[in-house]
């Protein structure tokens, strides 16, 4: 199935998808990767506001590459998730409700996602010239010292998303491989 | 005695970090086309059609191909009888600092391992440097992601284990992976030789194409087995699942110990980057 969806979004409106499903997002997509998450953990220990409203919101998991004059943003594909697995579910259990990266998620974070009702979901890793031109606008809004990880908000039309966990426990990093394989050894 | 420029090492050096994060070897597209047309499961091909669109638009809107314009891995083949007329490290990260700036890459190096500041020009680039015959200089920039650079493995086996120990290691180190790395990948392997060593010829061995079997038939055999045995594991395009997990690897070795059997795999992705000059 292939569902649209705009931010903010509800747990009603993430209720139906299932791992493997395909998502054209559209609305606002926040950026932040390692170092942004750690500056955002350590901004909650210290009960301070967080850089964006995480309530129905959407973190990608991006660096861009610099954008040429009247380019809207650079090449921007997706980070390896994983490595934000250690932060993920204390943003989950604040709101979250969707997270957009490549490769796999730990127990923890699967477990925060089935919880919270919310969802994983894959952008096309590698593929940084297409990602980016969903992106229709770029406005850096927090910790611009970051460089290529400073929080950027992103004004996203239609970008080609895959759902990987889902509020089920479904996991597509699991399932479609088992699946193909079930059908190649038929 | 010939003598080459610093400057001109250091062009060459900007212009192929450019031409690597923009333009895919032969060989690889070759093998993203044919693999598109290939694949029999359907959400597979279709990624990798994906994959396909995503070249030509960087060459359309003369974007990267990847975002993760990577830490610049240089090899230099340096002829004996030639004279620089300069520093000729710093002409070489002279040609990063250049070719990132110029090329609206992305500066992705840290300039230490843990305070982690980043050195905002991409530097230093990582250089190997080998002595060879003759007076010319070759220069080749293989631009390295750390995505797939991140699910790289080194052990030391057992001799007894074999090439049993070392197909299984292999196909363990793409298991592993999944789809963190990006696939479809491609893999550099190293066999013998030493601790260090191992890692140098499994990142050497992602500078040759994939279509070129190792030289000696008996490699390029293990070639065809592991690749074979990496793409029954399903993992697929994306990790979504599929025939095509690697496009293709390369085995390199070297004499080693008779006590030891070194196997190092470094993994990379289907944006396998490599640009090579000769001065």
């Amino acid at each position: 199935m292939q569902y649209k969806l705009t931010t903010p979004v509800t747990q009603a409106d993430l209720a139906p998808l299932r791992a493997g499903d395909t998502v054209l997002l559209s609305g606002t997509v926040y950026t932040a990767r390692d170092a942004a998450h750690k500056r955002m953990m350590e901004r909650l220990d210290k009960g301070e506001p967080l850089p964006f409203p995480l309530e129905g919101a959407a973190v990608y998991y991006v660096g861009p590459t610099p954008e040429r004059p009247g380019q809207v943003i650079g090449s921007a594909g997706p980070t390896t998730s994983g490595r934000m697995d250690a932060y993920s579910p204390r943003l989950l259990d604040l709101g979250l409700s969707i997270m957009i990266g490549k490769g796999a998620r730990n127990q923890a974070v699967k477990d925060a996602v089935v919880r919270n009702g919310a969802v994983y979901l894959a952008a096309l890793g590698g593929a940084g010239a297409l990602m980016a031109e969903s992106v229709k606008s770029l406005e850096i809004i927090c910790w611009e010292d970051l460089g290529c990880e400073a929080v950027r908000k992103l004004e996203v039309e239609n970008f080609p998303l895959t759902v990987i966990l889902d509020p089920q426990g479904g996991d597509l990093y699991q399932s479609g491989p088992a699946a193909y394989l079930a059908q190649a050894s038929r | 005695m010939r003598t080459i420029s610093a400057a001109a090492i250091t062009d060459a050096v900007a212009q192929l970090c450019i031409q690597a994060n923009t333009h895919l070897p032969d060989d690889i597209v070759a093998a993203l086309d044919r693999t598109r047309q290939e694949e029999p499961w359907p959400l597979a091909k279709e990624t990798l059609g994906l994959l396909w669109d995503n070249l030509e638009l960087a060459q359309s809107k003369d974007l990267p191909i990847c975002q993760d314009t990577g830490m610049a891995c240089v090899f230099v083949e340096l002829g004996q009888e030639v004279h620089i007329d300069g520093p000729f490290e710093e002409a070489i990260h002279q040609g990063v600092r250049r070719g990132y700036g110029e090329g609206y890459l992305r500066k992705s190096i840290v300039g230490d391992p843990l305070r982690r500041v980043n050195t905002e020009d991409n530097t230093p680039a990582a250089i190997t440097l080998r002595l060879v015959p003759g007076d010319s200089c070759r220069i080749t920039v293989a631009p390295k992601g750390f995505g797939s650079e991140n699910m790289s493995r080194l052990g030391m086996l057992k001799p007894a284990d074999g090439v049993e120990g070392v197909k299984a290691f292999v196909v363990d180190t793409v298991r592993l992976a999944g789809s963190n790395p990006c696939p479809p990948i491609v893999l550099g392997i190293g066999i013998g030789g030493s601790f260090d060593k191992v890692a140098y010829l499994a990142k050497h061995a992602l500078l040759r194409p994939i279509d070129q079997p190792n030289p000696d038939p008996f490699y390029a055999a293990l070639e065809g087995e592991l690749l074979e045995a990496v793409n029954a594991l399903g993992v697929g395009p994306q990790g979504f699942g599929g025939k095509t997990t690697c496009l293709g690897l390369s085995i390199e070795t070297a004499p080693t110990h008779v006590a030891g059997l070194p196997v190092a795999v470094n993994v990379s992705c289907h944006v396998t980057r490599r640009a090579t000059a000769e001065l």
